[in-house]
């Protein structure tokens, strides 16, 4: 299990510059050289980015010949467990929401009713 | 117990009767399911959630598709439902049966107006499968599935609405 926390893979991607890149990385694995084409920030601004992605778990790089290629990694990815936790806190948040205004809303009418 | 590796736990309290908790919770899901979780993100939906046993769990869309991401196991209200979670890890619609995962939801009275509410998402595994084959797909020349494409959007998405 890779030791990551859903945290740090929200502030990866807090930023649009990396969420670009990250996409791009979605689309196929790149070099930094292609990255820069493709996003609006020079190389040294892109190989930041992508260090703080690797470093979130997010992104792995292979050497390739003369290039190290960037893609997406696959076991950050499959963090699924933290992936489903953050919905599932943000869901029983909005039931609670949703019940307690319902409860209210039952409680009031029953006042006047009596 | 499942194992803890292949499930995820979450829990709350909330201020109202338990038989108001599991109302909502099933039949009035549509009206806390967070949006940006829907399964038809082009069009307006509303979801419905079939009150019994063997019921399904659907949305129907402005145009009248109707996409079902769910099947109810079990139903004992106001205690407890267990339905299955027909969503691959993309978000997108799990077609093969053999590839969902569980979620149990179980109702506890704390006082007569306030129940806690422990949400068990387990066998998840059963979606890892694809995982395994996605990372084999990674190492093809033809690079990545598209589907991850879309699930990174879908991370991104939420982490701005997060932030928002």
């Amino acid at each position: 299990m890779k030791a990551y926390s859903a945290p740090h893979v929200l502030d990866a991607l807090g930023d649009p510059t990396r969420r670009a890149i990250f996409e791009q990385l979605g689309e196929r694995p790149s070099a930094v050289v292609d990255l820069a084409e493709r996003v609006p920030v020079s190389r040294p601004a892109v190989s930041q980015h992508l260090k703080v992605l690797k470093d979130a778990g997010l992104v792995r790089d292979v050497q390739v010949g003369t290039r190290r290629v960037y893609s997406l990694d696959p076991e950050g990815l499959s963090g699924l467990r933290d992936y489903l936790e953050r919905f599932w806190g943000t869901a029983l948040e909005s039931f609670k929401k949703r019940v307690e205004a319902e409860n209210e809303k039952e409680k009031r009418e029953g006042e006047q009713h009596d | 117990m499942t194992d803890v590796q292949t499930a995820v736990s979450s829990s709350i309290v909330v201020d109202a009767p338990i038989d108001r908790a599991f109302a909502v919770f099933t039949e009035d899901m549509g009206s806390w399911w967070p949006q940006e979780h829907r399964m038809l993100q082009a069009q307006e939906s509303h979801m419905v959630f079939e009150p019994k046993q063997g019921g399904r769990a659907y949305e129907v869309g402005a145009d009248g598709t109707e996409c079902k991401w769910a099947s109810v196991l079990v139903w004992e209200p106001p205690h407890r439902v267990v339905f299955t979670w027909e969503i691959s890890p993309q978000w997108s619609l799990e077609t093969d049966q053999a590839k969902a995962s569980e979620v149990e939801v179980r109702f506890f009275t704390e006082t007569d107006s306030r129940t806690r509410v422990d949400v068990e998402h387990r066998h998840l595994d059963r979606h890892g499968e694809g995982w395994e084959s996605l990372r084999d797909a990674v190492g093809s020349p033809e690079g990545w599935p598209v589907e991850l494409r879309s699930f990174a959007q879908r991370l991104a998405e939420s982490s701005v609405a997060k932030g928002a």
